[in-house]
């Protein structure tokens, strides 16, 4: 493989489910006006950030985690291909099976031509982001293959032909009396009193799902850590549909992006902290399954696993951005995020919504897909979900960095500047003088006369427009600060001699009272 | 080129910035330093909140106590390499017709397993600070598919396993078997993100502690 080393390539990005199709803007403003949604989700995300911080904070040690955490995933990006080589070299002497997926096209036709070996049409899913993310169960049912998804959350937006809107519980967008009605409607055999009491509800995914478990043959599984050093995956969950995919099939095909390494067995007891926490806020998730390739005797005798890029190698070239593949999918950054709490997920479009959306789902498809360009925008910068993160993730700062790379792909295709340029070049050229900035406040009574009667301006011109679309602007001031601040200290009604000289005011001196109290100190 | 060829590739080409591993700072707890009758507190308390059944026993009383919690099974599996004594107590005697064993060489179907009541395992390691009991499919554990099936699991942990955190009990265990953690009967926070004991996996877990 060395002959790759240092021969520069344009990076490949990814295909399948990770693409907003409008701009997050018009689809954040459609889901909006959805009230259902916005109770639902404010009750959920609420209820989670409680339970989270509760069993955080019981950890003395929680900071000392998220370090190592962060460390351990930074290393494993340094040392990918051969952590990656490790892995399969062990995973495969253990009887299991490697396959590698450059995008979602690929993956897909080896999971397909996998179950089509083993004759079978039918297999259960654990869930999994990676084969939501390259649409899985689309493509087997163009080949004729039903997948079924056994976690309770997906069993739900499956039942309703829905799309999910949360990495963790798919279905948060839906409150009980919703899922009540979409078993009723949907679910073969369902009893026409169920009623809308979560264990109820419980009761009736376990009913339904319970003869396909026991006959299944073949299951499709994702997987949440692999550790190179033992060739071990493991899959975190809490029903149990998990550990029935993986232990009664006699083929298990396991779906997992490359980045989900860990280096080595010790690496576990950091992670297996940090997730279940950060996740459904439990001190553990109650069932977590791992396996080493084949066990003779014991669970499936024909194990499968794809590996997949999918557009992570070109996320990885992106040197300011490469952190977002350390994500563990736990959803704390969506759980505390205020802009998500309000939109849901489905505004994000991608597979991966949030704040970890933001970043990781133009970084996997490149900033110029369809509308993920949007998406860094979709922010508002306060940081809470930097400071949720388990793995230390600096989801502001990438923000940031895409913002950048988002206007730099758009410059560099136009050939005439832009309003928004012209405008940051005219505020360039009046705020890098104290002079030009005062011949322009001359002009505020302007703004004065604009604003009418009813003193606020309802309507800016141009892309300044969006600013008014929501909001007026109140009219500006009749003199600016610099002006008021001149007279102040100058005039004859401040009296003193010691004021400062204009152009030399501390920038904190924005406090008329304490700006006066000064005065009359430095007078005594 | 194979896809394998291709991606290595392109991951060695992201990274001809050349990054640096960091060093991994391990500062977080690796002990606990609880004596047993603390671990013993906790994974009680830890259990409880997770709505599993616990008893704390002398090792002497475990046969007896099994036998108690199995007075409604109309059968029950246990792996081949389980204590004999456990499931052999006064009141289980004469269970020939309900006992049934299991192992890698005479394995239970899945629909015998389904038509089971419940199972018997003892176990590995367990976690006090997080309620963790782990499976490691030794022969007092057996397949991982009969600890699952059954509606009723009731599991032996000794208190010389009982581990007070997680790196504690990680390192007592070999990776490469099939394992299975368990904290609590099957749950879902699925609807409204609110815990709901019960599920796919067992609905009932009882765990006996045995001093």
């Amino acid at each position: 493989m060395s002959t790759f080393l240092g021969m520069p390539s344009l990076p490949v990005f990814g295909t399948g489910n990770l693409h907003a199709a409008e701009s997050f803007p018009t689809a954040a403003h459609r889901e909006l006006g959805n009230a259902q949604l916005r109770a639902n989700l404010g009750h959920a995300t609420h209820t989670i950030r409680d339970k989270r911080l509760q069993v955080v904070s019981e950890l003395p040690d929680w900071e000392q985690l998220r370090d190592a955490g962060s460390a351990i995933k930074e290393s494993v990006m340094a040392r990918l291909p051969e952590l990656l080589e490790q892995f399969e070299q062990n995973f495969t002497a253990h009887g299991g099976v490697i396959h590698w997926a450059r995008d979602a096209d690929e993956a897909n036709a080896i999971v397909a031509g996998l179950i089509r070996d083993t004759g079978e049409t039918e297999v259960v899913k654990v869930k999994s982001m990676a084969t939501q993310e390259i649409g899985l169960n689309e493509y087997l049912e163009e080949q004729g293959i039903t997948a079924f998804e056994t976690d309770l959350a997906e069993l739900i937006v499956q039942l309703d032909h829905d799309k999910p809107s949360h990495i963790l519980v798919p279905a948060i967008h839906k409150n009980r009396t919703e899922i009540r009605d979409i078993f009723l409607r949907e679910m073969p055999g369902a009893d026409p009193e169920l009623t809308d009491n979560p264990a109820v509800l419980a009761m009736a995914a376990r009913a339904h799902l319970r003869r396909k478990f026991l006959t299944a043959k073949v299951a499709v599984s994702g997987a949440n850590f692999a550790l190179a050093d033992s060739g071990t995956l493991a899959v975190v969950e809490s029903e149990g549909n998990g550990r029935m995919c993986l232990t009664l099939p006699e083929t298990l095909i396991t779906v997992m992006g490359v980045e989900k390494l860990l280096p080595s067995w010790q690496d576990l007891e950091v992670f297996m902290q940090l997730l279940p926490r950060s996740s459904t806020g439990e001190r553990m998730n109650p069932y977590t399954s791992l396996w080493t390739g084949v066990t003779e005797g014991d669970g499936p005798q024909n194990v499968h696993l794809v590996l997949l890029d999918n557009g992570r190698s070109a996320a990885l070239a992106d040197e300011l951005g490469r952190s977002a593949l350390h994500c563990i999918r736990c959803s704390a950054c969506m759980n505390v995020c205020p802009v998500y709490e309000r939109t849901g997920g489905h505004a994000y479009g991608s597979t991966y919504p949030g704040p970890i959306g933001a970043i990781l789902s133009p970084l996997l498809t490149g900033i110029e897909s369809e509308e993920n360009s949007s998406l860094p925008y979709a922010s508002s910068l306060c940081g809470a979900c930097y400071d949720a993160c388990p793995v230390k993730i600096n989801i502001p700062d990438i923000l940031v960095h895409l913002r950048s790379v988002d206007v730099d792909s758009k410059r560099g295709k136009k050939k005439l500047p832009s309003q928004m340029d012209v405008g940051m070049k005219a505020a360039s050229w009046a705020l890098s003088s104290g002079k030009r900035l005062g011949l322009l406040e001359k002009g505020l009574p302007l703004g004065r006369l604009a604003a009418g009667p009813d003193q606020k301006i309802t309507k800016l011109p141009g892309i300044a427009a969006g600013w008014t679309q929501s909001r007026d602007i109140p009219a500006p001031p009749q003199k600016s600060f610099r002006d008021w601040w001149a007279k102040e200290h100058h005039g004859p009604e401040s009296g003193g001699t010691n004021a400062p000289a204009q152009g030399n005011a501390p920038a904190d001196a924005h406090n008329n009272a304490q700006a006066k109290a000064q005065d009359k100190e430095d007078g005594a | 080129m194979s896809a394998r060829e291709d991606i290595l590739g392109r991951i060695r080409s992201a990274l001809r910035d050349a990054p640096v591993a960091p060093q991994i700072p391990r500062e977080y707890r690796a002990t606990s330093e609880l004596d047993q009758d603390a671990l013993i507190h906790l994974l009680v308390d830890r259990l409880v909140d997770y709505k599993a059944r616990v008893c704390v026993v002398d090792a002497a009383e475990v046969p007896e106590r099994i036998a108690e919690l199995l007075a409604d099974a109309r059968s029950y599996v246990v792996p081949a390499g389980l204590d004999a004594g456990w499931t052999a107590g006064p009141h289980s005697a004469p269970d020939g017709d309900r006992r049934r064993e299991d192992s890698v060489s005479a394995p239970l179907t899945v629909a015998e397993l389904d038509g089971v009541d419940a199972v018997v395992t003892g176990s590995a390691v367990a976690v006090a600070e997080t309620g963790t009991i782990i499976l490691d499919g030794s022969p007092n554990q057996g397949r991982r598919a009969i600890s699952l099936v059954p509606d009723h699991h009731i599991c032996v942990v000794n208190a010389a396993d009982i581990a007070g955190i997680l790196p504690e009990a990680l390192r007592r265990i070999d990776g490469t078997r099939p394992l299975t953690m368990i904290s609590g009967p099957s749950a879902t926070s699925d609807i409204e993100l609110e815990r709901v004991e019960g599920v796919h996996g067992p609905r009932n877990l009882d765990v006996i502690i045995a001093r």
